[in-house]
This record gives structure tokens, sequence and C-alpha cells, in this order.
């Protein structure tokens, strides 16, 4: 296939031309069947708009259903009407062009620039948006046209007194313009205003200038001499030019805000003048006469007044939706029909489009008043047969029902001389149907209605919103073979299996080639029809699908042959892809097996989790079944649960043991915990293992014993040899304590040695999602299968343990001594309260220093925030002291199941302090949190400082501040997933065509290369060991037994 | 360069760029069996391109500190 490049879109609108040019047929007749049942000749159904029945041929273009894509049609409507969709901009248009002429409002040069400056944008890719803007509201400023009128001269003399006259027309002037024949009506208004400015240099060297000096005089005042004048300096301020028997001078105003032209016959002239830069502007003048339809313009020159007059152009009024009126200077309204409007969108020429950033070529003004209206094809508009065997049209249908019996009425009625009045109101209502046509929700006009009341989709309604077209059908799909249910925990099935509800199971299915081999079987899966291992459907040879029911089960799997094929349900061991959303990762979609079981929800091992970021209250996911060979085999190997253990995201274990999972191997392995043969073999129940080993000694009666270690030592493979320090790990060397080692009292450091537990304790580093050392190594030495078995085995083992053990948590067990809680109370927090009370008391007296690069306040609040975290630390250390790792809180704390010790703290000690935007709480009153306190009180009570422990309970005024800094940190959520989510989906967009090629580098779609090497280091992140290529301490403990 | 300036090559964060042979150019195009234009770009206008003194259509090898391969060779085809 060859490879096509989008080089550009363009969208236009259609022409009259293009809609009778592509229209297969004229459609006049308003009914869709006749009485014998078949689509009427001309009709809205017509045979040559397209085929939508079965086994009929298309008329246009002779295709079946199927083949045939459908044909357009037309309908020449009786009178134009305004398409609603853009109704505003012919309202724009028809208020920026003249109503005679049909140019736009803009003179020539501005026109130049405002093109230059679009067609710049245009190269540029930038929006032209900004600049058209523009030119709509300059344009409906003006209003005079200047492209259409006249120009003439009259006589100037005498008339100076008359032009002073700022407010109305003069007789003499009056009479002058009457001699030219154009009378003045009495209303007329004159004003006299700044016409254009022009910019001097007025240079101290006299000619620098003159240039331009020249050119203003010559052209304003048409004084032709001054091109041979000599320019000399009178003074600072005074410009003399003379050429023989001329002379004039040009001067300044003292303030320099005025320039006064003097000519020799002592006729003087000034102007206001602008200062810019070193520049000056200087204006001229011209009276304006504004008379009811024309305005006149009038321009000095010596001794001539040179008249423009040109037509007034009046107010355009859109009422929503499509009705224009225009208003007279006189208030008078008179109504735009829509063929006015078209007569005057017709009027622009092409050049003065370009202005409204359209190009006339694909969309000429007034192709937005309708004339004829497409027909869309039947296809697109199917009919439905209903179970009664009436027919039910589609919407669309319907409204171009409603259009073409309006037409044809208004047609009748023109061509039989009704009254204006009917005329108008069959226009209007033709209006109406055309508009709702395109859209059903047009503010202002009540929806078109189907006959149960219901509103009817149109054209806007069938691409708009969530379930359009766009978002509905083109983004968003919906795809078979797929499932969707609520997940549940099944710690017994394998971590690669996913439990399917056998109703699932039922509906969804397998297509298999009945083949020698499997023809047995294939007949007894359809003799069970629709019995859980069955078949739902069976293809003949020949392509038929038959479903298999009931009745004809039996017979279909006699008659079952090789060639067929049979659609049976899903089976234990079918590959399925199970995903999550938000499929955020790879790992959010992975391959698993099928176990079919009863229930209604999907069944999922809790150490597969993580990677789907899954849990079990309420969390829903879907299973899609793969339907080709090659997608399983692909499936199998790429995304199987095993093969994605190591995230790529960085490179450690994913998948692995979460809450109990590890409290159970934790508890399991701590200290020296001695279990009989009995007890041993009870925890390994259900375990494939090989024997127990060596028994590690014998207890007091006589009896051999294993202990914990040992236990958990049967599920590592051998050969396994690994050493790592644990979540309980203190970092003494970090503190320049030489680290114990094997001998550490907190049995922090872990080593394994040939698939022995010598010491240490197992916990999150060992075997927890996101860390998990030894599924690491396991899986980088034995490969992915041991690693899962092992998963496997941990969970059993720990499930078993912690059940045995017993293990629970309760509001007692966040319960401190008496003398423990007053200690915090007394000493600790009281202590820390004092000191605040000392800062605040030091701030006040102006004896707090100022930390660098702080001022007084932020200085203050800073301590004071450390001296409070610090109280609630100690709190927390001392509440510590008494709850030993023997509480199940510690317990779960330290060794990463769930929990910090913070929240330890927050329960049995003290909550602290609450911030909002990591300051104290300070917004509220003014001056004050809440009105309980002093204004102006910086105490620790007054700002947030929470001092009850949340077992002792909060004070409302506590509780209060607690919610402020709860709120805050729900909202950061809130905002921080949204933002993230939209970050992550625009780099994808942005990356998603890169591929690593086959010699490592990165290219784009045009094998343009992006990267030499694929993260410059060519590795692959799943592959590597947390992200670095070599883990050279692993090596190292592999095959030395220690790390160096 | 003007005096008293201070070459912005000599900066740390500026990776070193050179010019490549006609020789060396072939030998990496051949290398990645592509054609001069599917090379990433640099403008004439970046600055060390204006200071190497680089014209359109010459390659240069920036030699880049990296963090996951230690030192990173990449190529840019000088355009407008």
């Amino acid at each position: 296939m060859r490879k096509m490049r989008i080089k550009a879109i363009k969208f236009g609108l259609l022409s009259p031309k293009e809609i009778r040019k592509m229209s297969a047929v004229k459609v006049i007749t308003a009914d869709t069947y006749g009485e014998d049942g078949f689509p009427i000749e001309m009709g809205l159904v017509n045979q040559q708009l397209g085929v939508i029945d079965p086994g009929l041929r298309c008329k246009t273009c002779g295709g079946r259903m199927g083949e045939c894509p459908g044909h357009f049609g037309h309908i020449e409507l009786a009178a134009p009407v305004i398409h609603v969709g853009y109704a505003k901009l012919i309202h724009r248009i028809l208020s920026a062009t003249c109503r005679k002429c049909g140019r736009v409002l803009l003179s020539e040069e501005e026109k130049r620039g405002y093109l230059a400056e679009i067609e710049r944008r245009r190269e540029k890719q930038v929006d032209v948006d900004e600049v058209v803007k523009h030119i709509f509201k300059e344009a409906a400023k003006n209003e005079v046209c200047t492209y259409c009128g006249e120009y003439f001269s009259i006589d100037a003399e005498g008339l100076d007194e008359e032009l002073d006259n700022k407010s109305s027309v003069g007789s003499e002037l009056r009479d002058r313009m009457e001699e030219r024949g154009f009378s003045i009506s009495k209303d007329a208004i004159m004003k006299r205003e700044i016409d254009q400015k022009r910019l001097f240099c007025w240079s101290r060297v006299p000619g620098a200038d003159s240039k331009r000096l020249i050119e203003f005089l010559v052209q304003e005042f048409e004084l032709p001499w001054v091109k041979n004048a000599r320019i000399s300096r009178k003074d600072d301020k005074t410009l003399v030019l003379s050429s023989g028997k001329h002379s004039l001078e040009f001067s300044l105003s003292p303030k320099r805000d005025r320039a006064n032209l003097i000519l020799q016959d002592g006729i003087s002239y000034e102007f206001p003048v602008k200062k810019e830069g070193t520049e000056l502007s200087v204006y001229s003048f011209r009276w304006v006469i504004v008379d009811t339809d024309k305005i006149y313009i009038l321009r000095r020159s010596i001794d001539k007044l040179n008249v423009y007059c040109g037509e007034r152009q009046k107010q355009i009024k859109y009422e929503k939706p499509t009705t224009y009126k225009e208003i007279d200077a006189d208030g008078k309204v008179r109504r735009l029909m829509p063929t006015d409007v078209r007569e005057r969108l017709e009027r622009i020429p092409d050049e003065d489009v370009k202005l409204f950033g359209m190009d006339p070529e694909s969309a000429r003004p007034e192709w937005m008043v309708l004339t004829v209206l497409p027909v869309p094809p039947v296809t697109a508009r199917p009919s439905i047969t209903l179970e009664s065997g009436q027919r039910s049209e589609d919407d669309l249908t319907h409204k171009l029902v409603d259009i073409i019996r309006i037409n044809q009425r208004f047609m009748e009625n023109r061509d039989a001389g009704a009254p204006q009045l009917i005329i108008e109101d069959l226009w209007e209502l033709l209006q109406y149907h055309v508009s709702t046509y395109f859209d059903n929700e047009i503010p202002g006009i009540p929806p078109a209605r189907h006959r149960s009341g219901r509103p009817l989709k149109t054209m806007a309604q069938r691409l708009k919103g969530k379930e359009g077209r766009f978002r509905g059908s083109l983004s968003g799909k919906r795809v078979n073979f797929s499932a969707r249910t609520v997940i549940s925990p099944d710690p017994d099935i394998e971590i690669d299996e996913v439990g399917v509800p056998e109703e699932i199971a039922k509906e969804l299915t397998v297509t298999v080639n009945v083949t020698e081999r499997n023809i047995q079987q294939m007949k007894e899966t359809v003799r069970r029809g629709k019995n859980h291992p069955g078949a739902n459907y069976v293809r003949r040879a020949d392509g038929r699908k038959v479903k298999v029911t009931e009745l004809n089960r039996e017979t279909l799997a006699e008659e079952l042959d090789i060639g067929w094929k049979v659609e049976r349900h899903l089976v234990d061991g079918d590959i399925v892809l199970f995903n999550r959303q938000p499929s955020l990762h790879r790992l959010s979609i992975m391959a698993h097996y099928v176990r079919v079981m009863p229930g209604k929800t999907f069944r999922l091992n809790p150490a597969v989790c993580p990677p789907y970021n899954a849990d079990y209250d309420g969390d829903e996911m879907n299973l899609h079944v793969l339907q080709t060979e090659e997608a399983r085999a692909e499936a199998k190997i790429l995304m199987e649960v095993q093969r994605n253990i190591i995230s790529p995201r960085f490179g450690r274990p994913i998948v692995g043991g979460i809450h109990d999972y590890i409290t159970g191997l934790f508890m399991l392995t701590r200290g020296e915990k001695r279990f009989n043969k009995e007890e041993a073999l009870d925890i390994l129940r259900n375990i494939d293992i090989e024997g127990l080993g060596e028994p590690a000694g014998i207890m007091d009666d006589g009896t051999p014993y294993w202990t914990g270690k040992q236990i958990f030592s049967v599920i590592l493979p051998p050969g396994i040899n690994l050493q790592f320090r644990n979540k309980v790990c203190e970092k003494c060397e970090e503190r320049g304590i030489r680290c114990a080692r094997e001998e550490c009292p907190r049995e922090a450091y872990v080593v394994i040695r040939d698939g022995r537990l010598i010491s240490g304790v197992i916990d999150e580093v060992g075997v927890g999602s996101f860390k998990g050392a030894i599924i690491d190594r396991i899986f980088r030495t034995l490969g992915e299968e041991s690693a899962k078995e092992f998963i496997k085995n941990a969970s059993r083992l720990a499930i078993n343990y912690i059940l045995q053990a017993g293990f629970s948590f309760g509001i007692s067990d966040e319960d401190i001594p008496k003398d423990a809680k007053e200690q915090i109370r007394d000493e600790i927090i009281q202590e820390a309260e004092k000191k605040v009370d000392k800062l605040i008391r030091a701030y006040e007296a102006g004896e707090l220093e100022a930390l660098p690069g702080r001022t007084l306040e932020e200085t203050l609040e800073l301590l004071i925030m450390q001296e409070l975290g610090r109280a609630r630390d100690e709190a927390g250390e001392i509440a510590g002291r008494y709850l030993g790792i023997e509480n199940p809180g510690v317990l779960m704390a330290k060794s990463g199941a769930r929990g910090s010790l913070l929240n330890l703290t927050q329960m049995a000690a003290c909550v602290g302090q609450q911030l909002v935007r990591g300051e104290r709480i300070r917004r509220g009153y003014q001056g004050r949190t809440l009105p309980h306190f002093q204004p102006g009180d910086h105490s620790a009570d007054a700002r947030g400082f929470v001092r009850s422990s949340f077992k002792d309970g909060l004070s409302p005024a506590e509780y209060f501040f607690h919610a402020i800094g709860g709120r805050e940190a729900l909202v950061d959520t809130a905002v921080r997933t949204s933002q993230s989510g939209y970050f992550q989906r625009r780099l994808i967009n942005a990356l998603q065509d890169l591929e690593v090629k086959y010699d490592g580098t990165v290219r784009e779609t045009r094998d343009s290369i992006v990267q030499f090497k694929y993260g410059e280091d060519g590795i692959d992140p799943a592959k590597s060991v947390g992200g670095k290529s070599v883990d050279i301490d692993g090596i190292l403990e592999e095959e030395i037994g220690t790390s160096a | 360069m003007k005096k008293g300036k201070v070459s912005i090559l000599a900066h740390e964060l500026v990776p070193p760029h050179e010019v490549m042979t006609e020789g060396e150019v072939e030998e990496l195009l051949n290398r990645y069996r592509i054609k001069k234009e599917q090379l990433p770009k640099i403008k004439t206008t970046d600055p060390v391109i204006k200071e190497i003194k680089a014209k359109e259509g010459d390659v240069v090898r920036i030699t880049r500190k990296s963090r996951t391969a230690g030192k990173f060779l990449s190529y840019r085809l000088v355009t407008k």
C-alpha cells in the first residue's frame, strides 16, 4: 500500500451548483412509500438515493446493500432561507459591507494592510480570527461607503464663515450644493472632524524636513508651486517657503500644539499637532454633512471644496435566530428578507470576501443563504421495520418531509397569487423547518417534535456531545467479545489467571475451526449447546451462520463437519486481555488465563493489584477475548502477567505481596519461631514442596522443630544468593555506626544463601510490590515462571501463617499508658507551647532575628512550625516506646504492609499542626481563624495546632482546623490527577508514532532519526535493574556470596 | 567574537559541537542507512552553530554527557 501524507484539510461551503451536481435526484414528493409498499419515485426514500433493504439494487450505481454508499439528492427551495449555523456571520458581513455596492466599508489602503496581515499569518500558520474580528469591527463603524458615491468640487469662495459653523448647513453652501444637483434636507447635520494625519520632522536644520512638508502642502492645499519653493527659517518656530511671487509661512504655536499656515494673501489655516518622538503629526480637517440617506464629505483646498457624496449606511439589527432588520437614521425599521440578504451578499466582490478570512473559491458568502437543500442518502437515515411490520422513518427523514411539504405549499400559494401576509408566514415556516433540520436545539425557537412528543434528533444533535458522532462513534467505539464487571480477590488462583463468571463465559465466544483432530470434541461442545462448555453458533463450510438452540443442537452436532467453525464458550485456559482504566501504562492491559467460576465478579489475585492500581472497593475491569491465533500468540509472548513482573517504569518488580501477605511473612520470619512438624506442614499445606529439610533442633519435650525462617526457605528456589537491608534497617552506617549485618538486633540484614534464609526478616523490601528484592532476583536468575511460582507460594505461605497466628488491629491497640499520655501532654506539648509563646513575645518585643532571606514574620512562623513539628515527633516517639513491635499497628508500619509511623503517632499521641499551603492556618476572620480567639493571636491553639490524638478525639476548634487541612489535601489531589492526566495525554499524543527500530535508533514515521540510541544507552528499562543496565552488586553476590 | 565576551563554547552546559568531514558524514549516513534529511536538524541561527561557523548542509557531531550512558554522540544537520 502506498503511504500518503495529508498536506492540508480545507473546509468550505457547498454552493448551489455543487449541490445540484452531486445530486442523483431532485426530490419533490414528501411521501415515502406508496400503497404498494414500494418507494415513490422522486420521494424521500427513493431508490436512487441508495439501498437499505437487502436484495435490492441501487438505481444510481447498481450496487447492492453494503456496496452502494448512498447518493445525495436535492430539494429546490421555493424561496431562499438563512442557514442558521451562519446567521451570526451573515449579520457581521452585512454590517461590514455597503448596502448599495457590497464593498467592505474600509479604504483601499486599509484593505491592503489587512490582507497582507492575513497572508502573513496564514504563512506562519497563526490564527487569522483576530484580524478578521478586527476588520468586522472597524468596517461596521464606517457610516459611509467610499466606493459607490460621486466626487465633485464646488467653489469655496465666501464659504469660510459657514464652514466655521459646525452644526448645521449654511444657506450658501446649501445653494451651491443644489447647483450641482444635490439637495440637502433641513435636518442634515454638519460636523468638522480630523481627517488624516501626516508626520513632520521639525528639525533645526532648514530643508531636512522639506520633502514631507512640501508633500503635505501640495496634496492638501493644491499649491503646485511649493514643489520648487525655497525653504528658509524665519525663527525657531517658523519656516518660510517662497518661489517667485508666491510665498507662505508655516509656524508652530508657542506651545507647539498647533501649526499655522499663512498664505501670502493673509488667509491662514490652523491645524492641531501632536508630538511623537522627534516627529510632529499634523492633522487636517474635513467637514461631514450627514443627511438621511447620504453622507457628504468636504475637504478644503485653497479655493475649492472637494465634495464626496456617498451612500449612508444603515444599521442592521439581527434578531435571533434568523431575522435581519435595517434601521433608518430616523428609526424606521425594514425587514430584510432572505432574498434581500442573498442579493447583498452576492454583490460582495471576491477580493473583499478574502477580508473575512474566507476563500471565495470555496466559500462565497451568498452560499450561506440556501436556495437548494442537499438530501442526504438513505444510508445516512435508514428506516427501520418494526416487529409489527410497520416502517418507522429516521428523524432526518421526518424533518425532510416537513420541509418538502411546506416548500410545496409555498409554491402553490405563490402561484395562486396569495396575499403577501400568507406568503410571509409560509416563508417563516419554511425557515423554521430548515433551521431545525440543521439544529433542533437553537435557543429561542421551539424544538421540532416527533408525534410522540420527543424532540427530533437532527444534524447538529447527531454530531454534538458525548454520544455524538465525534466523541461517541469516532473517538470511542463499543467492542465485541468483551465483558465488564466488578473485581474481587481470590488468592487461590494464579497471578496470571482471571476468574470469569460462568454467565460471562457463556456469552463470550472463541471461534474454533473444526479439524480432523478436534471434531469429536467440537461435536460434544455443540451438543451441549448453551450449557457451559458449549457453543452459541456454528458456521457451516459455506459461511452460513446457525444459532445453536435447544432444538437443533443435537442435529447440528451430528452434521458438524471438518471446515465448519464453532463459536464455543470461553473455557479454562483461554487467553484473554484484562484491563483497568485509566490505562496509564502498558501494564494496565495484561494477558490472563481464564478460570470459569460461579459468582458474578471477575476474580483477581491480589498480587496483581499494583500494576492495575486496582483494589476491591467496587472497581470494575474489562476483559477482551482474543479472536485470532496471531493475537493469542502475541498476547502470550508479550502480555502475560509473569512477563511483566518487572515494570518498565523503574526496572523493579511491580507484582508482589501487599498488606497481609507482607505482614504474614514478616511475622513468620521474625525471630526464631519454633514449629513442630505438624504445624510446619500445616503452614505449608497447599504449597508444592519437596520436603521440610532437617529440623533446626529438638524441643524440650523431645520433638523436632523447624524455625519460621526455615519454613520460608522451603519456598525459595535453591541456588538463590542474596543479601539486602530490609525496611526495618535504621541506616546505621549513615549515622556512622558500623552495620552489624547478620548480627543486626532488628534483623534488618537479610541474607539468603543457596535458597536458605540465613538471617533477617522478610518484609516489603523482600516481597512487596514496587520493591520485592527476592522476586527481582528470582526473576532475573531463574526466569518468569519461577518468579510467578515464588509469588504464588509466598502468598499462600503468608496467608496460611497469618490465618494460623491471627492478626487484628483495634482501637485498644492505640492505647498508651496514662503516664505516657501525661508526659506527652504536660511535658512535650506544654513545653512546645511555652516555647511558641516565647518566640511570639520575642517577636513582639522586636528581639527576634530574621533568618537570611526571610521577613521577621516568616521567621517567626518558620520557627513556630519547627517547634510544633518537633513536639509531634517527640510525642510520637514516646507513644512508640510503649507500642512495641508486637503492636499490630507498628508491625504493619515497620514491615511496610500498610500505614506509617506518622499515622500511628496521629492516632495514639498527637495529630499535630494543620497546614494550608505549607503554612499554619491563617484564613477565617480578620486577624483570627475563629471568633474564639483574640485577633492577632499567633499561639499554637489559635493557628491550627491539634494537640489531641485521633483516639482521644478532637475539640471542636481542632476538628474544624483538621477539616480545613483535610479539604486542601482533597482539592490538591483532585487538581493534580486531572492536570497530570492531561499532561500525560499530551505527551502520549506527541510521542505515539515514535518507534525503536532494530538498529536501536528511535525514529518517527518518516524514518527520520529522533534519537541515535534509545535512552542514549539502548537499554530496555523493563530488562534493567532499577533502571541500571548492569547490576554489579547483584552479580558479585551471586558469584562470591557477598556484595562489595 | 567581540572582545571581552566569554565564548559560549566554554560553558559547562554547552556540549562540544564539531563540524564533521565529508568522509565522516558518509560513514554516518551509511551506518544508519539514511539520507542527510533524516538527521535531526539544528538551525543556522543556533548560537553554537554561529560560534563554530558551521554552514547550511554541514553535519555537526555533538558530544553530550549522558545520565544513562556517560557519553553520548548525536548528529545534527545544519539547516536554515
